[in-house]
């Protein structure tokens, strides 16, 4: 048993934190939260060169063909950084295509996104904000050889940037995952200006959009299975970028108890705040092995995968707002301050907690699972 | 990464729960509050024997000294089996996992002749002499003293909170040498015959109500020199290769039975009823055990990744320090938990033969043993984090 990851992943670990520290460095994340979209096309397509947008795709289609813990891995580095963009909603959406598109489905879209000429992004939630499959209330009407969509969508990542939008509805007792390109008509997206700038959400707006039969993703297999299980891809990698996150709070922290100096010595030398610290190491250290778990588990489609997804996903939503909330602590005002880059990790913090699922919906997801069996 | 077993470590679980199906005597039926009733220490002392008979017995001790030469993940994987096989304790604990390796490390070979099969068999018993009333967290203040005389030391002095001094034939002492060298150079380590003249053992009753452990007097007790573990003043090294050993177990075992804790509270909670509903659906009582639960999920990982590490590295780092914040605080919350599941039945004596009521109060002294949240967290700050110490 080796819980250790390998060679390759090391390497592949070093290389996006150099390239990362490199290409998205504070100032940097400051800029791009400014702007519009938290897009940057230079930046985007460096990622896309690495390799790294087609980490999960597979080869055939222009992709490396790696797996989670892969994927977990530049995920991690990527959350050290902060790293604003549609990479995430990307992975999301690339993975419900992998799932649930036709071959054809397959090679149109994820060939671009593998090569960074394509953004995406899943549709997901309604105004009850509800993660749930069954939450999904938003019917597309069937008619004369295609489905029409009439209603809106709320908290969409990227939407904004996204060359392509998979909107999820019902059709009947049925889920339908319908792909909406940029600039069909009756598609509108508005921003919807939240905590963290680094990821902006959108309220999407269709007004009798169509989406052909054909294009349907998923018409004749298991949209429902696709989507649970793009859905546990995009949570694995969430929670691997939340244990980045929670690294550089950590890190930046200890630092700061280090060198900062009241009453005559580093305050890192007083109980109250070195035990803070060792508690931000054990959650940090915690969260990584959840999270690493859980990409493994998907890696192997263990049985246990979705059961480790909601065990990462619960314990990584509260782990990071606690880390942020001890860092910010433990840096007294400055850390409290717009200027000090820690604020950028907290809103990070608070929008991961509650993205695909925040801790009590995936403790009860968990409940399910060990207290109803037992019945 | 890979997560699974190796084909020898599947094999080695498949040989050793073979081995315990066979040979796990029935569970104990008696009261074993009364820890030192004759025929439950009987009970406890053939267990010891057979596994030593088994081959079982101190399998992460060298070959040449009776044991398997067991890499760290077998030792893991022993420990949680003979949990999952619900096997009674080990009673040579002490002897086996602390006493025993530090006398091979650092033992003469005189000492490791006559100690070490002992140890393995059951015959001989240890315990561990350091906290004092005076000396807990800070051990290295130790006061008892040993006074040379000849060819022998004279202890004076008190333990505390000795675990098996009731029933030890030996003690692994750690004394006084030198009062006037800096604190830590002045300790010397013994090996102590518990039936020497001079020693007295009172047992010390626990909130839990049993007395697992109790207080030792030593009255000009005489201890050949030849029973000096390492050398003289340096017994601190000593105490910390002993205390090192101890670390090394990284709780495989007592996580199985924390899962059947948590396994049977949920059980429990299907049965009891709370605010005015079945306790298994009110929503805060689910919050609860599905964290209870995840938690442990994650103790067992970071054990594994522990593991994983130490394996490679060889030297026990922090890590146990990690791992004992965590079960410990973990183990407090459960059973808050479950008292709070169970309401006024969580604290009736004979509710479930009172084990609710046992495993709350106990669950009080573990973030206390083996080293205080306190003092571990000093450890984590100071050693993994690099952080200054505060004292």
């Amino acid at each position: 048993m080796d819980f250790d990851l390998s060679k390759p992943q090391k390497l592949l670990k070093g290389s996006a934190r150099d390239f990362l520290a490199r290409e998205c460095k504070p100032e940097r994340v400051r800029e791009l939260m400014e702007t519009d979209t938290a897009h940057d096309d230079k930046l985007w397509q460096a990622i896309a060169d690495q390799g790294w947008m087609g980490l999960l795709v597979p080869e055939e289609h222009g992709g490396l063909g790696l797996g989670l813990v892969e994927l977990a891995v530049v995920a991690e580095e990527m959350g050290r950084a902060c790293l604003p963009g549609a990479f995430l909603s990307t992975v999301f959406a690339a993975a419900l295509i992998e799932r649930a598109g036709s071959r054809e489905q397959r090679a149109k879209y994820l060939a671009p996104v593998a090569a960074g000429e394509l953004k995406a992004t899943v549709a997901f939630l309604e105004e009850t904000a509800n993660w749930d499959l069954d939450g999904v209330k938003l019917e597309a009407n069937r008619r004369n050889g295609s489905f029409s969509i009439t209603g809106r969508k709320l908290f969409v990542p990227d939407a904004g940037v996204a060359d392509l939008l998979i909107c999820v509805t019902r059709v009947g007792d049925s889920l339908a995952l319908l792909p909406v390109e940029r600039g069909t008509r009756g598609l509108s997206v508005k921003p919807m200006p939240s905590m963290d700038g680094t990821r902006k959400i959108y309220e999407a707006v269709f007004d009798q959009v169509e989406v052909a039969d054909a294009d349907v993703l998923g018409a004749d297999g298991d949209a429902r299975g696709a989507l649970r299980g793009a859905l546990e891809t995009a949570t694995a990698a969430l929670c691997a970028e939340m244990v980045g996150g929670m690294q550089w709070v950590l890190d930046t922290t200890v630092e700061f108890a280090k060198t900062r100096q009241q009453f005559g010595r580093p305050i890192g030398a007083f109980q109250a705040v070195s035990h803070q610290c060792a508690d931000m190491l054990l959650m940090t250290e915690s969260a990584r092995s959840a999270a690493y778990y859980a990409a493994w588990t998907l890696t192997e489609d263990a049985p246990e995968a979705s059961g480790a997804v909601s065990i990462a996903k619960a314990y990584c939503s509260d782990a990071y707002r606690e880390v942020g909330n001890r860092g910010v602590q433990i840096h007294g005002g400055i850390g409290f301050t717009w200027e000090h880059d820690l604020h950028l990790y907290y809103k990070r913090s608070k929008a991961s907690e509650v993205m695909f699922g925040d801790a009590t919906f995936h403790r009860e997801r968990i409940a399910r699972f060990i207290v109803d069996s037992a019945a | 990464m890979d997560l699974n077993l190796t084909p020898n470590e599947q094999q080695f679980r498949d040989e050793f729960r073979a081995w315990l199906a066979t040979n796990t005597p029935p569970e104990w039926a008696g009261d074993t509050n009364a820890g030192d009733r004759a025929d439950y220490l009987k009970y406890l002392r053939d267990w010891q024997r057979k596994l030593y008979e088994g081959g079982w017995a101190g399998i992460s001790w060298p070959q040449q000294y009776g044991g398997r030469g067991a890499a760290l993940m077998e030792q893991a994987i022993f420990q949680e089996e003979l949990a999952r096989a619900n096997a009674p304790p080990l009673i040579g604990t002490i002897g086996l996992s602390l006493v025993g390796p530090t006398i091979i490390a650092m033992g003469t070979e005189e000492q490791k002749e006559r100690y070490l099969a002992p140890i393995l068999s059951g015959e001989e018993i240890w315990c561990q002499g350091f906290s004092e009333p005076n000396a807990g967290s800070d051990l290295a203040s130790l006061g008892t003293k040993a006074i040379r005389d000849g060819d022998d030391f004279i202890v004076n002095g008190q333990k505390i909170w000795t675990s098996f001094a009731q029933l030890a034939d030996w003690c692994l002492l750690l004394v006084r040498t030198d009062t006037t060298a800096p604190k830590h150079k002045g300790i010397t380590c013994l090996l102590l015959d518990m039936r020497s003249d001079g020693i007295s053992v009172r047992p010390l009753r626990q909130m839990s109500g049993d007395s697992g452990f109790n207080e030792m007097f030593f009255s000009n007790v005489r201890v050949p020199i030849s029973q000096v573990l390492g050398k003289v003043n340096q017994g601190w090294t000593t105490a910390l290769t002993a205390l090192m050993n101890e670390r090394a177990n990284l709780g495989t075992g007592i996580q199985v039975v924390f899962k059947r804790s948590l396994e049977a509270l949920i059980a429990r909670a299907h049965t009891v009823e709370r605010n005015a509903g079945r306790a298994s659906e009110d929503p805060v009582v689910r919050q609860k055990l599905a964290q209870a639960y995840l938690e442990l999920e994650i103790m067992r990982l970071n054990t594994n990744r522990a593991l994983t590490s130490l394996s490679k590295t060889g030297v026990p780092g922090p890590e146990g320090s990690i791992q004992k914040v965590f079960w410990s605080e973990w183990n407090q919350r459960l059973q808050q938990t479950a008292q709070e599941i169970l309401g006024p039945y969580g604290q009736l004596s004979d509710f479930d033969r009172g084990s609710w009521q046992y495993a709350f109060l106990r669950a009080r002294g573990n973030t206390i043993e083996a080293g205080t949240s306190e003092i571990q967290r000093n450890i984590i700050a100071e050693r993994v984090l690099g952080l200054p110490k505060s004292y």
